[in-house]
């Protein structure tokens, strides 16, 4: 803990009368990944950017590399890369030149040609950012992060809005990165990211850690239990569905019902008969291997995507 | 390469791929240009030489556009975001995109130069050093305006309309267009608090009067613009701002309403001595002056 490449202790953030981070506290161990796993508007954008000393802080201390993020803003920025949420390039510049001008703000750092090469952007070298799509422009930023070879990363939400497929390359880029044994801070709210990429997860809602560890003790934490998921033709009583063999937690969620099962198969033939007896009907029926979408129903009564 | 080195190299190239530059820096510019030359001046020598001063001027003032746009899309879009977490510090942002913008303003004008000794055989341009100087802080001057706009607005729309409730007096009211010494008496009372009648006035002192840097007149404007300048982007620097929802603060309108300060109090004793109106007047009266190709005998020093 001391020696910890990042340290939150506490965290407030305020915007107005609203408190986004509550209280927030972690460290990040060098050459891990860590991941802030929650929902839209958890609080956890925040944090990263007060990690990064683009945003102050209302209360408690954080440090990144020995530094602070406001009284050493300049020194910390040598020091730390990121791929930001909502931000871009200007529409004419060419990815070459990104690269190049970025690279020029810093003492040391990666050549832009390697970099170009590492994020498979070799083809796409003299395009203008306009041109590029979606998955590159990500590729491009994540590639942007490294021209300093930092100590620390910052990836705000890296996947949001690509599908699936560019997706899976830029998993495979962080995985990289992660042989490299780099320090990556990232948030998601993608419950398969958290699990495939990260060494630890903080499970965040309404600006709190509600739950902290490797994704593997989490998911035990919880149980380790399957998650059926079925929507029933009429109305049932939660209580009812609790009742069911192997069953230890149903919840109602949004229409459809949520049972946790140590034993899915005799769960799900008691359900059948149960439903038979109600004169009920299945309409669909879902199963699910344990996962931290679990953990955080469990915690929070709501699920993790909306 | 220095940050600021770096950005403005960035800055230039930008530009020069934007489409709107082409109509704010080339087509505006000579659109004035030959309306000034060829229609008021109907291509006379000595009346080009006259216009070339408001000519230039329109161009060295059309850089607030340019600026104030470009900063508010950058931060609109979130790309100031991304120069947020590298070292580079609002100063470098913001010198850079003045210093760009002087770089290809020049340019500009020295074809307008060209254009006025080849298409309309101009052979007198008066004092060169008066006319670079001017330029420059000119240039400088109005860019930092931009600036500041861009710092009290948040949509480009927003900017935009600023930018047409400043353009407008500026130009119709300083001498930019309509002759000073034809403007109706208020309105030359009116445009003495504004800068850019002493850019018009200083740099038809120095082209068509050949008033030197040293001379009253040019000196004046000079001073004006350059105090101006300084304060326009000081408070650019201050007010700058990286993301795209953070709110202006409460104080920043009333610091850029400050800006006008300087030329609030140059106005208030320009009116009282008549000195820059009697200046602009001197220099019209010439053109109906006997000898056309002499410069006015004016109150050159």
């Amino acid at each position: 803990m001391a020696n910890s490449i990042l340290q939150v202790e506490n965290l407030v953030k305020r915007y107005g009368d609203v408190e986004a981070v509550r209280g927030v506290s972690f460290s990040v161990e060098e050459g891990e990944v860590f991941g802030l796993l929650g929902p839209n508007g958890a609080g956890k954008t925040s944090t990263v950017e007060i990690l990064e000393g683009l945003r102050t802080l209302d209360g408690g201390r954080v440090s990144v590399c020995g530094l602070d993020p406001q009284r050493d803003s300049v020194a910390l920025k040598h020091e730390i890369g990121a791929a930001l949420q909502s931000t871009s390039l200007p529409d004419k510049l060419r990815v070459i030149e990104a690269l190049r001008l970025f690279a020029s703000f810093y003492k040391r750092g990666r050549k832009p040609e390697e970099l170009l090469k590492r994020f498979g952007l070799e083809e796409k070298r003299n395009t203008f950012y306009n041109q590029l799509s979606g998955g590159q422009k990500q590729r491009l930023a994540l590639a942007m992060a490294l021209v300093n070879d930092p100590k620390v990363l910052f990836f705000d939400e890296p996947t949001a809005g690509l599908d699936p497929q560019v997706r899976r390359e830029i998993y495979d880029i962080i995985e990289e990165l992660k042989r490299d044994k780099k320090t990556i801070v990232m948030t998601t709210h993608y419950i398969e990211e958290a699990e495939r990429l990260c060494d630890r997860v903080a499970i965040v809602d309404h600006g709190k850690v509600i739950a902290l560890g490797t994704p593997r003790d989490l998911k035990a934490h919880s149980g380790g239990t399957t998650r059926i998921e079925v929507r029933l033709s009429k109305p049932e009583t939660d209580g009812a569905l609790k009742n069911l063999e192997g069953a230890v937690d149903a919840r109602e969620l949004d229409g459809t019902y949520v049972i946790h099962s140590r034993r899915p198969p005799q769960t799900i033939v008691s359900l059948v008969k149960h439903l038979e007896a109600e004169g009920n009907e299945l309409v669909s029926l879902e199963i699910a291997s344990p996962s931290l979408e679990d953990v955080f129903i469990e915690m929070t009564g709501r699920r993790l995507r909306d | 390469m220095t940050n600021f080195a770096t950005l403005t190299r960035m800055r230039i190239q930008l530009t020069l791929r934007n489409k709107m530059f082409l109509f704010f820096s080339v087509i505006m510019p000579f659109g004035f240009f030959f309306l000034y030359a060829g229609v008021f001046a109907r291509g006379i020598p000595y009346l080009v030489q006259y216009f070339l001063g408001p000519v230039i001027a329109l161009t060295v003032m059309g850089s607030f556009w340019g600026l104030s746009a470009a900063l508010v899309t950058f931060r609109e879009q979130g790309i100031l975001r991304r120069f947020h977490v590298t070292p580079v510090s609002p100063s470098d942002m913001l010198a850079s995109s003045v210093v760009a913008n002087f770089v290809l303003t020049l340019p500009t004008v020295l074809i307008e130069f060209l254009f006025a000794r080849t298409i309309f055989h101009v052979t007198h341009f008066g004092d060169l050093v008066s006319t670079f100087v001017l330029i420059t802080i000119g240039t400088v001057s109005f860019a930092s305006m931009g600036l500041v706009v861009a710092s009290v607005t948040n949509t480009m729309q927003e900017t935009q309309v600023i930018n047409q409730l400043i353009w407008f007096p500026l130009i119709f009211l300083s001498g930019a267009t309509i002759p000073l010494a034809n403007l109706p008496l208020v309105a030359k009372r009116v445009g003495l608090f504004l800068p850019a009648t002493y850019l018009v006035t200083g740099l038809q002192s120095a082209i068509f009067a050949s008033y030197a840097p040293w001379s009253v007149d040019v000196l004046l404007a000079l001073c004006s613009l350059a105090v101006w300048a300084l304060l326009t982007f000081f408070l650019s620097a201050q007010l700058f701002r990286w993301e795209p929802e953070s709110k202006i603060p409460r104080r920043a309108k009333l610091l850029a309403a400050a800006t006008a300060i300087p030329f609030l109090l140059l106005g208030v004793w320009e009116n009282k001595t008549n000195r820059t109106i009697s200046q602009a007047q001197a220099m019209f009266d010439s053109l109906n002056a006997p000898s056309k190709s002499a410069p006015p005998a004016g109150s050159q020093k």
